[in-house]
């Protein structure tokens, strides 16, 4: 069983070693930065707020 | 800027398990291939909606014995913010459960069970808002609240461990831990488990600081 999973099972390493992937995880990056981001200006204006 | 500290740390904290959960190594195993990394991505939500809802708990036992009005506004919040978790946790679930199990919703016990779970939360909700008088609502719902943690726990993570699920970890399904000879797994998964827990606390202070905007707001009206 083992022998089998380390060797048949197809993985996506011909797109890592392409160097796509990094795109992806690029852009997953930027979404979640971006949410981030958003996040502390809602801080912000919520601070301000409660002042 | 001090205090926020934590923030950026669960902030960091998920952008690093976003990068090494894409490009880590993991164990090529049959059926699972690249799947396997939604674990870094779909349990997190699950481990934010946990927190959420005991933090909900802690403090409605905390209103119990103090009557006070923030007390029970943290308990809704926190489960307001651990619904949005939970319900994510379930579209991801069921986007890869259809992939991998064949089917979007096999009937899995541990499924079944966060799907009752979520609909006794949802009862939460409507329940506080049918009660009109608001002591009577934060009283009647802070006791709700008790009774619904303890089944939620007992039917998310007791009953499936119990029976044949196919969730790992149930029913003699291996966890991704015996596969993970390395710890290469767990050093990321963790990561994502405290990042997303961190994200989600913070989601939950923003909405309880509106929320008593909102009450302050209303008291002066």
């Amino acid at each position: 069983m083992t022998v089998f999973a380390q060797n048949n099972i197809e993985m996506a390493t011909g797109l890592r070693s392409s160097g796509k992937i990094y795109v992806v995880v690029l852009v997953v990056l930027t979404i979640f930065v971006v949410l981030g981001i958003f996040l502390f200006m809602l801080d912000r204006r919520i601070k301000k707020l409660e002042k | 800027m001090k205090k926020s500290w934590w923030k950026i740390l669960g902030l960091l904290l998920v952008a690093a398990s976003i990068v090494a959960g894409f490009l880590g190594p993991v164990p090529a195993l049959f059926l699972l291939h690249e799947t396997i990394r939604n674990v870094y991505f779909h349990v997190p939500m699950w481990s934010v909606m946990f927190t959420l809802y005991l933090i909900s708990v802690i403090y409605s036992i905390r209103y119990l014995n103090s009557a006070r009005v923030n007390d029970d506004l943290i308990a809704v919040e926190a489960v307001n913010t651990g619904i949005v978790f939970c319900i994510i946790g379930l579209v991801t679930g069921m986007q890869w459960a259809n992939i991998t199990w064949g089917d979007p919703w096999p009937n899995d016990p541990k499924t079944n069970g966060s799907a009752i779970a979520t609909l006794m939360y949802l009862a939460y909700l409507v329940l506080r808002n049918a009660l009109e008088e608001e002591q009577k609502r934060a009283k009647i719902s802070a006791i709700y609240n008790i009774f619904a943690f303890p089944i939620m726990i007992v039917l998310m993570y007791i009953m499936p461990k119990m029976t044949d699920s196919l969730h790992p970890g149930s029913g003699g399904n291996s966890t991704f831990g015996d596969l993970d000879m390395d710890n290469q797994m767990r050093l990321v998964f963790y990561t994502a488990v405290i990042g997303w827990i961190l994200l989600g606390i913070w989601i939950c202070t923003l909405r309880y600081r509106v929320r008593l905007l909102e009450n302050k707001r209303n008291l002066i009206d």
